[in-house]
């Protein structure tokens, strides 16, 4: 294993020489698609609360349809599938784009964390106590100033331990990236492997790896959720 | 022909994919009342233990995980098989997916059982003391509904992520409903409509269990009054 470790730490880490591979492209897939999940899951869940059927309706069928479904399948339909339609590889951006296997991977992740967020935001909005609301209507907000000022910030703090739990899903779930020849950590494992055939000592690294990032992640979260989630704590006297 | 004369082989890769998580959820359900038994158990060693096998597996990626596990096991029943000098037994990818899938989520529905048995009303299992019950019949007659009533939220959770991860396992091998549709899609290269198409047949299962998970909370809370708001 030590043998392992020195001979291709800079494969885990960082680069195999021509390109950027391991720990750092697990690390940019996470923050990637997290960062575009978020950004669109907000506006999603303020749609997907509205009491209006036709605005909540087709973002709940969304939800579902990647909520239901594996995302190894839902990478699989952007990354070989559509790749596989005539009009996407005779259009000369759709080929650009859907031709990187880093593009497709990227799409496919940040359709499915966002479809997940975009539920855990849309309960805690809707769990907003009704009294703030009311509070703010009686100051005269407006509706834009009603979801600024009080409903996303205390709906977004309160989705904090749920949405922990979905960003280390979500690293979890960055390993699919091999599949699409992206060379993320378990890629590089798996290179390893097939050099060497160690193949305990390969994946062994490799988990050992993951579970380091999840424990981070796992501190920084904690760190966040005692700062922002303290106007909920119980009060002393 | 709709399918291109591939429909018999989907379906079989769908009943595969269904054995595979039934099975696996049944493995893991077993492994989750025993990891629960164990991590609330008065004995330091056996809770640590729990501790250390749901924080193991739970920080660790089922991806990785199921190549070290099918991996690791064969090699160890390689070393095995030269020491008695047998044949070299090749573990089946659908016995190596039931072994890890439900080694996995094991871990999970540890920690489900865990808060539901907490969340049984301590006086509830007195009082069946003193009516004189054995501890098999109070576990059974109280303990196991009542647990069951906190438990189905999250083994319904549960549930669904096992049938999504068990596409997974086509990544060792398995002729599952994924392996089947990415076959005919070589073929006759329609990767997309046979992808969506496998997608579609994942959507159907989930759909379906989600019918099913309403019904049994509904069983398994009966006499539970809710306030009407």
């Amino acid at each position: 294993m030590i043998e392992l470790v020195r001979q291709y730490w800079q494969n885990f880490l960082f680069t195999d020489g021509y390109r950027y591979s391991g720990l750092v492209i697990t690390l940019w897939l996470l923050v990637a698609s997290v960062g575009l999940g978020f950004l669109l899951a907000v506006p999603l869940a303020v749609a997907r609360s509205s009491s209006n059927r036709f605005i909540s309706g087709p973002i709940w069928l969304f939800t579902y349809v990647f909520r239901g479904t594996p995302l190894y399948v839902q990478l699989l339909v952007v990354y070989t599938g559509l790749y596989s339609l005539y009009f996407v590889h005779s259009h000369a951006a759709l080929d650009a784009f859907f031709r990187s296997a880093m593009n497709c991977t990227l799409l496919a992740f940040a359709l499915n964390e966002c479809a997940y967020v975009t539920e855990i935001f849309a309960g805690t909005i809707k769990a907003t106590p009704y009294g703030e609301i009311e509070a703010a209507q009686a100051y005269g907000m407006s509706k834009y100033k009603l979801y600024t000022r009080i409903i996303l910030p205390s709906a977004l703090r309160r989705a904090l331990p749920n949405y922990s739990n979905e960003v280390i899903l979500m690293l979890h779930a960055t390993t699919l990236a091999f599949t699409a020849t992206v060379p993320d950590i378990l890629k590089v494992t798996r290179d390893v492997n097939s050099a060497t055939y160690a193949s305990f000592q390969a994946y062994s690294i490799a988990a050992v790896m993951y579970a380091c990032i999840v424990f981070a992640l796992v501190w920084a979260f904690r760190r966040m959720e005692t700062r922002l989630l303290a106007f909920l704590k119980p009060q002393g006297h | 022909m709709f399918f291109h004369g591939y429909g018999p082989l989907l379906l079989a890769g769908t009943w595969e994919t269904v054995k595979l998580a039934v099975l696996s959820l049944g493995a893991s359900f077993l492994l989750g009342l025993g990891g629960a038994a164990a991590k609330l158990s008065r004995n330091r060693l056996l809770s640590q233990v729990g501790t250390l096998y749901t924080t193991l597996i739970r920080a660790v990626p089922d991806l990785v995980l199921m190549l070290l596990l099918f991996y690791g096991i064969q090699i160890l029943l390689n070393n095995l098989t030269d020491s008695l000098g047998l044949d070299q037994i090749d573990i089946d990818p659908f016995v190596a997916g039931v072994i890890t899938l439900g080694f996995i989520y094991g871990a999970y529905f540890t920690e489900t059982f865990r808060g539901a048995f907490l969340a049984v009303p301590r006086g509830q299992l007195e009082a069946g003391y003193a009516y004189g019950m054995s501890s098999w019949r109070v576990f059974s007659r109280i303990m196991f509904p009542q647990m069951m009533r906190f438990a189905i939220p999250g083994i319904g959770n549960n549930w669904q992520v096992l049938v999504k991860a068990t596409a997974l396992v086509s990544i060792i091998g398995l002729a599952d409903v994924v392996k089947a549709s990415q076959d005919a899609g070589k073929s006759t290269l329609e990767f997309f409509f046979f992808t969506v198409t496998a997608g579609a047949i994942y959507l159907v299962i989930t759909t379906v269990s989600n019918l099913v998970l309403v019904w049994l909370e509904k069983r398994y809370s009966a006499g539970v009054r809710r306030v009407a708001l």
